[in-house]
């Protein structure tokens, strides 16, 4: 997958693996690949410092983007899948399972995205089924009997939209899903780590604290869907992605985004080391301060902070 | 800027949510007549009224505003309304032509946003009330919606009122982008909070309730009754159908659908709703009738 705000980067990147194999081979070019080097630095910067909201959408499609089970192979130990609904099915579009993070037993809950088409056949392109939801609820509560720290992988486009979905009750699984989470009584934090879709990722992302990778995107409507309803073509998804104020800067000012985790220029999939390595810091600090709080305290705080989301007015009325 | 049910009320061939209003009908005495969005019947305005909006040919429920709404589930006067004054921004700065379109809609509506709430009594039995009204803004969920809805559970919650939603909603509102979809955290928080203090929640669905409405307060009630025909569900129909590239079957996404499918408690014509609410609520909470 090669990103249009990427390619000149990568054709330069490109020119320069050439130049050192030539090298290599003897013919001594090392000058001009460190100049090269250089100018790719330069252009990484220009670029990266640059991107559109659309740009920020791409991106945070990346099929390269490290997805939710990445993360729990890279930053917790001892991960152990756990498996269905217990009414119905299993979603492979939500993973779930016991792990520790840093030795403290934790539940993780994530969307999972395939990085090839037949990865994504299986796991529905990340789409929940209420069957998703309703694990993410089962292993929720067993967590707060037990007094297990939540942690959620935010990254779907959004629930699934079909048939046998509505019939299983796609928005009551998302609205218990939303109302379980605002009462749990152990700590949640949650990181969108690439494409935060509407309902179907707040269905797992209702937490003490949201953090945000610097290039995911979250939005109450996808810029494909905002474009056709607005303009009736979804190829000005470009400008209604512009509008919609979904990228972490956006969200950070609302206040409805807590942190904004850095990512190593170029995106996290540029360097998924130094990604793993900021996705842990953040997650170590957040969640040592959250284990500290009284389980009623982390509630009402919790309460309070979604309470206070919203921007209204009371309107004055002109005596006529 | 078009609402979100123009593009379907052109495209749609189903009778459905945007299709739910009897249009008058054709000249002569066209203030005199209207006709059912159901089966098409020219019915005289007054008697229509009078039978509450339904058609008494095929029975189809059309579209309340808030203010009928009211007067059709409480006791005549009873009525006191919340927060009148609390309306939305624009907080992705539109620009005009959103305001604009708040401020056609609170002038057409007499409302300050989708939802009217209040407090009053049901055949005596005092209720903390929200009324959708989806002739503002298609009922859409943003910031004044969420407040309103929040702050009357709060009330609810003070004044220990069983709690009576009445939902007609498209969804969040696209225009306030991620604070609409936060006012689905916001009002859920709130319904748990009345659980927990064991008082009754109520949730009546009607045509349509779908999207980011559905998928919160609407299907938390202790008790869930549905409007016939009513369109309810998670994701629109036309989205559905381009996904998986077929034809959906009749009768998809009613109110019928999903109480066969179990999650509605019931489907109750719009007659019998004052009624059923309020013996549903007193059995919840007078444990012994009071004769
Ligand atoms: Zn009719």
């Amino acid at each position: 997958m090669i990103l249009e705000v990427e390619k000149p980067l990568l054709e330069l990147e490109e020119k320069i693996a050439e130049l050192k194999k030539v090298t290599e081979n003897g013919v001594d070019l090392s000058g001009v690949v460190r100049q090269l080097e250089r100018k790719a630095e330069e252009l990484k910067h220009s670029i990266y410092s640059n991107l559109s909201a659309w740009d920020r959408v791409q991106i945070a499609r990346h099929d390269q983007r490290p997805k939710t089970l990445d993360y729990i192979r890279e930053l917790f130990t001892q991960f152990h899948e756990l498996h269905g609904d217990r009414h119905y099915a299993d979603d492979a579009a939500v993973v779930a399972g016991l792990a520790r993070f840093e030795g403290r037993a934790v539940l993780v809950v994530g969307h999972q995205k395939g990085k090839d088409t037949k990865e994504n056949l299986h796991r529905n392109f990340g789409m929940p089924a209420p069957e998703g939801f309703r694990k993410a609820q089962r292993l929720f509560t067993m967590a707060q009997r037990f007094k297990l720290p939540i942690i959620t992988f935010v990254d779907t486009s959004g629930a699934y939209p079909g048939i046998e979905a509505e019939e299983r009750g796609q928005y009551e699984a998302i609205a218990s899903s939303i109302a379980l989470m605002t009462e749990l009584t152990v700590p949640i934090v949650t990181i969108v780590i690439g494409e935060g879709g509407s309902g179907g990722a707040l269905g797992i992302a209702v937490g003490d604290r949201v953090l945000m990778l610097e290039h995911s995107v979250y939005s109450v409507i996808s810029p494909e869907g905002c474009a056709t309803i607005l303009w009736r073509d979804a190829s000005k998804a470009e400008q209604a992605a512009a509008t919609l104020g979904l990228t972490s800067e956006n969200l950070s000012k609302l206040g409805l985004v807590d942190e904004v985790i850095h990512e190593p220029l170029g995106g996290a999939h540029r360097d998924l080391a130094m990604t793993y390595k900021a996705v842990q810091l953040a997650l170590t600090r957040h969640l040592g301060e959250l284990v500290e709080l009284a389980p009623d305290d982390l509630v009402e705080k919790r309460y309070q902070k979604y309470r206070a989301m919203g921007r209204v007015q009371r309107e004055v009325k002109v005596s006529p | 800027m078009p609402s979100i049910f123009d593009k379907f009320r052109k495209q749609k061939p189903r009778i459905d949510s945007s299709e739910g209003e009897a249009v008058p009908a054709k000249a002569p005495a066209s203030d005199l007549w209207v006709k059912c969005a159901g089966c098409g019947t020219a019915m005289y305005k007054k008697n229509f009224q009078d039978n509450l909006k339904v058609c008494e040919k095929c029975g189809h429920h059309h579209k309340m505003t808030a203010q009928e709404r009211v007067e059709q589930m409480c006791d005549q006067n009873s009525f006191s309304e919340w927060d009148a004054d609390v309306i939305s921004m624009d907080p992705l700065e539109f620009g005009p032509e959103y305001l604009n379109k708040l401020q056609q809609d609170r002038a057409k509506t007499k409302l300050s946003d989708a939802v009217l709430t209040g407090s009053a009594t049901i055949e005596g039995l005092r209720v903390a009330l929200g009324v959708m009204d989806f002739h503002f803004r298609g009922g859409s969920m943003g910031s004044a919606v969420g407040e309103k809805i929040t702050a009357m559970m709060e009330k609810a919650l003070d004044q220990k009122l069983p709690t009576v939603m009445i939902t007609s909603s498209g969804g969040a509102r696209m225009q306030e982008g991620m604070l609409s979809l936060m006012q689905m955290a916001r009002t859920s928080a709130a319904v748990r909070r009345l659980n927990k203090a064991g008082l009754p929640y109520m949730c009546i669905l009607t045509d349509p309730t779908t999207a980011g409405v559905a998928a919160s307060f609407a299907s938390l009630g202790d008790i869930i009754l549905a409007e016939p025909g009513a369109i309810v569900g998670f994701s629109g129909a036309r989205v559905i159908e381009q996904t998986i590239r077929q034809k959906l079957p009749p009768g998809f996404q009613t109110a019928e659908f999903y109480q066969k499918h179990g999650f509605v408690d019931s489907v109750v014509k719009r007659a019998e709703l004052k009624r059923t609410t309020f013996e549903m609520l007193a059995l919840l909470t007078r444990p012994l009738e009071v004769v």
